[in-house]
């Protein structure tokens, strides 16, 4: 299980700070879910983790600084799914998942049958195998969903870095998404980081939280102590009640001004 | 507000860690064994079909032509030419040479050149993630139809046969290294965004220079029309010249595949799977380029080519690159190959330029493939 760490990163796009002094830790198989108001720089936050922006401060895994990794060696311990993923329409969906095979492939060379198997018993996994002829414009969003979480998967990352991986996903479906990934990482003993935009299953599923705001950490800790009417009411603007719910997690419901 | 509340706390126990260790000691998993055999290889049937397209084209091209010879003296002909065999063709010594001199090169610069711009224009796609580049779209054909333009008009038809082609060479390269310059200048970063918007501007200004020219000497249009419209008759001297650049470019082009498909996915995803995304693009810019300049600097601005095969190949044999790549190779050359057959045929003993035909039989057949493959588009 691997242990995430990030020192002081900050983040400039252009002449704009979007992120500083940002500094938390995550505990080896836990799940942390940042969330924030539109445009506080959440997905920024995950996609300068993944070593796709450039940055400032410090990322760790396991005490390793990413900054010394090769791109191929950082791809084998941070695995990441982007908000909106391109899917070719015409790429299966074993060809797809399989790309996930990219950091153990020779550059230019061809896949082992090592890096096929891998990719079969994946796409078992997910309940994907009947599925794996079939190209990527022929499936329904929650498949979609799970397809590129077979993607992740299959580079055997011990780190899952997910950007709204419910977005625009039935209620059903949000649901299996996110039992899908508890159930891996508890499995697996993956250590996973999301952002989640619905407040009240970000505080069902993450073990901690990180509030995003004005560029930097407005607050984090516990679904309990991030999730709270003035803090939602202050960085959301929006008016909230919190009640406790199953095993003291905090529910979030809108009330009508 | 609907709530989903979370299920009982999951077991654990139905999974097994994912990858490795879910295969047995000693074999290999269930799951393994029903995978399919081949990921996006080479499927046999579509590389086999091509490559029998492909042949078969080239002998119907060089059976046929607007010199009267019987098909069968030429057939016994090609076979005496292989090695170890020995026939009597009974074909004229001036008709063997016709044979070898013209028909023959002509149909293996069809085939190269048909080969080269859709195994170029497949690679543009890739790069740019969009099916409708092509391999004009970085200023290749403007920068060659200008240099050309050029050599023709100053040159005044003396000079040797190596201008025109050293020139449309140069050209093409001038133009998509231009594009790329001030694409990288204006854009930052080298998104496929602003590339595009330098292609379309640097194609404009040379088309531009171009027309002034050429409206400075009407006396040369015919010769300068001709040069666009294409030709592949140029040969062995011009089969010599562009087989080197086609062998390179075509390699690299090939090996870079699989890199094509990662890069499918995305900048951000192709970079967070340890892939040298600015690099993969660069390398395929400029082999797809080489192969492009190669192609126009012995043959013209043949038109449809690049487009038109991969997009078919990608319809017939799927999408991924390390497919359409090659597949569109063999089928870009037959295709051209084909369309050249009809160009001096079918007004025999005059000749259609080859670009007219291209487009005038790619389109139909295009849209019967689009047709007849019809399916859902995302």
């Amino acid at each position: 299980m691997s242990r995430v760490e990030v020192r002081d990163l900050a983040v400039v796009l252009g002449t704009r700070t979007v992120l500083s002094g940002v500094d938390f830790e995550v505990g080896g198989g836990d799940w942390l879910a940042v969330i924030g108001a539109n445009g506080a720089g959440k997905s920024t936050l995950l996609r300068a983790l993944a070593g796709l922006l450039p940055h400032s401060g410090e990322v760790l895994v396991d005490g390793v600084p990413l900054r010394r990794l090769k791109p191929r060696q950082r791809a084998r311990l941070l695995a990441y799914a982007p908000q909106t993923p391109a899917l070719p329409a015409d790429m299966t969906v074993f060809d797809y998942a399989l790309l996930g095979r990219t950091p153990y492939i020779p550059h230019l060379g061809r896949e082992s049958r090592g890096d096929r198997e891998v990719t079969a018993s994946v796409l078992e996994r997910l309940d994907l195998s009947s599925f794996a002829s079939r190209a990527l414009g022929h499936l329904s969003g929650g498949e979609r969903q799970r397809v590129v979480l077979a993607r992740a998967l299959t580079q055997q990352a011990p780190v899952l870095l997910l950007d709204e991986p419910t977005t625009a996903l039935d209620l059903g479906h949000q649901q299996h998404v996110l039992e899908l990934v508890d159930r891996l990482r508890l499995a697996d003993g993956l250590t996973v980081v999301t952002t989640l935009h619905d407040l009240s299953l970000a505080g069902q599923y993450a073990d901690s939280m990180m509030l995003v705001a004005g560029g930097g950490t407005a607050a984090s800790g516990t679904p309990a102590e991030v999730l709270t009417e003035e803090l939602i009411g202050r960085h959301f603007d929006a008016r909230v009640r919190v009640a406790t719910g199953v095993a003291g997690r905090p529910e979030v419901h809108l009330e009508r001004p | 507000m609907t709530r989903l509340s979370r299920p009982s706390a999951p077991s654990g126990d139905k999974d097994a860690p994912v990858g490795g260790e879910i295969v047995p000691p000693g074999g290999r998993s269930v799951a393994a064994r029903r995978a399919p055999r081949r990921a996006a290889g080479l499927g046999l049937a579509p590389a086999s079909a091509a490559c029998f397209f492909l042949l078969a084209s080239m002998l119907a091209a060089l059976l046929a032509g607007a010199a009267d010879m019987a098909p069968g003296k030429v057939a016994l002909q090609l076979l005496d030419w292989l090695p170890f065999v020995s026939l009597d063709s009974g074909l004229a010594p001036v008709e063997r040479a016709l044979l070898f001199e013209l028909r023959l090169p002509r149909v293996l610069l069809a085939a190269i050149v048909g080969g080269l711009l859709a195994c170029a224009g497949a690679g543009y796609q890739g790069v740019f993630r969009n099916p409708l580049a092509d391999p004009y779209l970085l200023g290749a054909a403007a920068g060659a139809g200008l240099t050309t333009t050029a050599a023709i008009v100053f040159m005044k038809g003396d000079g040797s046969a190596l201008v025109v082609p050293v020139a449309a060479f140069a050209g093409a390269v001038g133009g998509v290294l231009l594009a790329y310059a001030l694409g990288n200048v204006a854009g930052r970063g080298g998104g496929t965004a602003t590339l595009v918007l330098a292609g379309v501007a640097v194609t404009s200004f040379l088309s531009a220079v171009q027309t002034f020219l050429q409206q400075l000497n009407v006396e040369e249009l015919q010769r300068i029309y001709s040069w666009i419209l294409g030709n592949v008759g140029g040969g062995w001297d011009q089969v010599w010249l562009v087989a080197p650049y086609a062998l390179v470019s075509v390699v690299v082009l090939l090996l870079y595949g699989r890199l094509l498909d990662v890069l499918s996915v995305g900048d951000d995803e192709a970079a967070s799977l340890g892939l040298d995304v600015a690099r993969v693009r660069l390398v395929v810019l400029l082999a797809a380029s080489l192969a492009t300049a190669s192609a126009v600097a012995v043959s013209g601005l043949i038109g449809f080519v690049g487009i038109v095969v991969p997009h078919v190949v990608r319809r017939l044999a799927g999408g991924s690159y390390r497919v359409v790549l090659p597949i569109s190779l063999v089928g870009g050359g037959a295709f051209l190959v084909l369309a050249d057959l009809i160009a001096r045929t079918v007004i025999a003993p005059a000749e259609l330029p080859i670009g007219v035909v291209t487009a005038f039989v790619g389109a139909p057949f295009f849209v019967a493939v689009l047709r007849l493959t019809r399916r859902v588009d995302t």
